[in-house]
């Protein structure tokens, strides 16, 4: 039977239609729902309200990170340390409460697995190829890295959610964007996304789900794949996909809530069927080089601010489109930057290596590699926070930690931390980071705060050398 | 259990405020999404904005304002609703801007809060009316209207416009698909039992996996 050729995500969206509606729109079964503490008080409080449940909570899971403090949880006896924030408190509460109430599987902050929703779906193997998957937060989009149909929701949404299991969706326009030749010395998988999303703009992948592919993509290690599609959402697309191959099938095998035996075999045949047919149809291709792609970093506050680190402070007048001129304009006023410095002379007071955009293993080698030997001046506060109790024990069983402290970094507890100001991580006003998160929204890291987003190897660079730095001066040349 | 007000027409004065790529952290700043109910957000609202003196949004001309007029984008960032709870805590129901962000403008229908597409010639001009006069978002005409004699259409899902009209609620509307939902679930078990959910889903295994 000659069928039309499909996309990835068409094929997943075919294979989850409960109903097509007469207007377009389709309801859209969902295999994978992840929970955390700020986005789903709301949703639990209306289906109580109304006397719903449920409907499966067997594919729901809950993990706190976002609030949660990024100090010791136990003291040494092994008894739970309160959480001081009283608002803070009250919402963690309500997430075990709740999940208690509602059979969901709740992994709590004591529990070695826990960590940011992101890091703990795919190290559990919670994410799997060929499935839907949401969350009540945008970054969900991270998990497209394995072939998964993943995007970001809100409340009424998650509420949507428990109660049926489904979304009401209409189908999103497709993009490609293709990445091929080979990354250059000390370039990054978090290099690659920023560049494309300063070609894209902010809002360049609006209405439509991307599909990251070329030899870049697929040489890249299933970590730097989720680096890449946790930022689809700052590129606007809500999802982004990248087809499942050897190099996800590896990573998953064996995972603790991945499959297994006869399971495990039926399903890799299922995914191996996935990826584009040859001569597929984008709705939009937007090509890069990696040539065309060095160690990169953002300068304003919209994530398509990026400039390489060789580059300076752009001119808000050198801009064509005179709101951009404007935003240009705010946008320096707020970061403190005079058009035309290096990027690398800009000091930086706050170094955060962490999130879900950057806080895996690789991440954390990669930042190590930068920092061992050398020394984080005193001007500097660096932290480094793994993405999961898992990571972390990882890390310091590979000896990362006493990297890290010996030159200076903080080591601490998994959890959003200084991603987002709503834990007590917070970088002060007026004060500047080098941040391997995803987002450089004014106060996003806490009110006046100036973010300056980069990838994990940048950010060591940044908090040994006290300015925003170019890691390949500093590569191969530490003392072993 | 009909959580929204309908809506059907929307007017009086609108924040002429016309900025591009507003985030939802300018919405609503995180250190107010620690609160586990819906309400009081309004005080929150565009408070990084507000700090700024001769800001718009304490200027009593518009104080109470039910419409918001931004830029491109609207709502991007993070998926946080109460983006959306916020904005209709200080009593707006319509945006308008020449585009939003797709989580967002799902957050703002399910709140009862429209946002209407505009071109940006059409924003251009309703930023300028707004400074001194009152503006109408009519979703029965799918209009939006000003007093000398602008008129602009836009366009609305059908459903998410019925929605808004008849102030439906979304899940009750699903959970009558039941049968559709179940039916869809069965066969999962018959083709992809794997993905079914119970033997996935069986245990987090703690010991030293050593991966990460
Ligand atoms: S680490 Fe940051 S971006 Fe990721 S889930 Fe947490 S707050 Fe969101």
């Amino acid at each position: 039977m000659a069928s039309r050729p499909l996309t990835l995500y068409e094929k997943i969206w075919n294979a989850h239609v409960v109903e097509q509606r007469p207007d377009g729109t389709s309801l859209l079964y969902i295999d994978r729902h992840l929970i955390h503490e700020v986005t789903s008080p709301q949703a639990f409080a209306s289906l109580r309200a109304a006397g719903r449940r449920v409907r499966r909570p067997d594919l729901t899971l809950a993990v706190p990170d976002h609030n949660l403090p990024t100090t010791a949880r136990m003291d040494a006896a092994g008894r739970r340390l309160p959480i001081a924030d009283p608002e803070s408190a009250q919402q963690l509460a309500a997430l075990a409460a709740n999940t208690a109430e509602f059979g969901i599987r709740y992994i709590d902050e004591v529990a070695p697995e826990q960590g940011i929703v992101h890091v703990v779906g795919p190290e559990q193997g919670f994410t799997l190829p060929g499935t839907t998957l949401v969350c009540g937060d945008s970054h969900t989009s991270a998990h497209g890295a394995l072939g998964a149909l993943a995007f970001g929701i809100g409340t009424s949404e998650v509420e949507h959610v428990f109660a049926t299991q489904t979304l009401l969706l209409k189908q999103s326009r497709t993009m490609e964007v293709r990445v091929d030749g080979t990354l250059g010395f000390g370039v990054s998988p978090k290099d690659v996304i920023l560049a494309i999303i300063g070609r894209i703009g902010a809002a360049g992948g609006t209405g439509y789900v991307i599909e990251y592919t070329g030899e870049v993509i697929r040489a890249m290690s299933l970590e730097g794949r989720l680096t890449v599609a946790n930022m689809s959402i700052e590129g606007g697309a809500r999802a982004g996909l990248i087809a499942p191959d050897e190099t996800t099938f590896a990573y998953l095998k064996g995972r603790p809530m991945a499959l297994a035996g006869e399971d495990w075999d039926q399903a890799l045949a299922w995914w191996r069927t996935l990826p584009s047919d040859p001569g597929a149809r984008y709705d939009h291709t937007v090509m890069l080089h990696a040539d065309e792609i060095a160690p990169s970093l953002t300068w304003g506050t919209s994530p398509e601010d990026v400039v390489p680190i060789t580059g300076k402070v752009p001119d808000p007048d050198g801009f064509a489109d005179p709101s951009k001129r404007e935003a240009a304009r705010k946008s320096l006023d707020y970061m403190g930057l005079t058009p035309g410095t290096a990027m690398q002379d800009v000091p930086v007071e706050h170094v955060f290596i962490g999130s879900c955009t950057n806080s895996r293993i690789e991440d954390l080698r990669a930042a190590a590699a930068v920092a061992n030997g050398r020394r984080v001046p005193d001007s500097v506060r660096a932290m480094v926070v793994p993405g999961s109790g898992l990571v972390k024990r990882q890390a310091e069983a590979e000896g990362l930690d006493r990297i890290f402290t010996a030159a200076g970094f903080e080591w601490r507890e998994p959890g959003c931390s200084m991603c987002l100001a709503m834990n007590p991580d917070k970088v002060p006003a007026g004060e500047r980071c080098a941040s391997t998160s995803n987002r450089n929204f004014v106060g996003r890291q806490g009110p006046g705060a100036r973010t300056h987003l980069v990838s994990p190897a940048m950010a060591a660079a940044a908090a040994v050398t006290g300015r925003l730095a170019d890691v390949r001066e500093l590569m191969g040349s530490q003392s072993q | 259990m009909d959580r929204m007000n309908p809506v059907t027409t929307v007017t009086g004065t609108a924040y002429p405020w016309g900025a591009k790529n507003v985030d939802t952290d300018v919405i609503i700043p995180a250190h107010w999404l620690k609160t586990v109910t819906r309400e009081g957000l309004g005080r929150g609202a565009f408070e990084t904005v507000r700090a700024q003196p001769g800001n718009l949004f304490d200027d009593e001309r518009f104080a109470g304002s039910p419409i918001l007029i931004a830029g491109d984008n609207f709502g991007c960032g993070s998926s946080r609703e109460h983006a959306a709870w916020a904005l209709g805590d200080m009593g707006i129901t319509a945006v308008i801007a020449p585009s939003f962000s797709d989580i967002f403008s799902g957050n703002a229908f399910k709140n009862g809060i429209v946002p209407v597409v505009l071109p940006q010639e059409a924003v251009d001009r309703l930023l300028e009316v707004a400074r001194t006069d009152p503006i109408t978002v009519d979703l029965e005409t799918m209009t939006v209207t000003t007093p000398f004699q602008d008129r602009f259409e836009f366009a609305l899902d059908p459903f998410r416009r019925q929605c808004l009209m008849e102030g439906l609620d979304e899940v009750g509307l699903t959970l009558a698909r039941d049968t559709a939902i179940s039916n869809y679930e069965a066969g999962v078990m018959q083709h992809r039992p794997w993905m079914a959910g119970e033997r996935a889903n069986a245990g987090i295994a703690v010991e030293g996996t050593g991966r990460t």
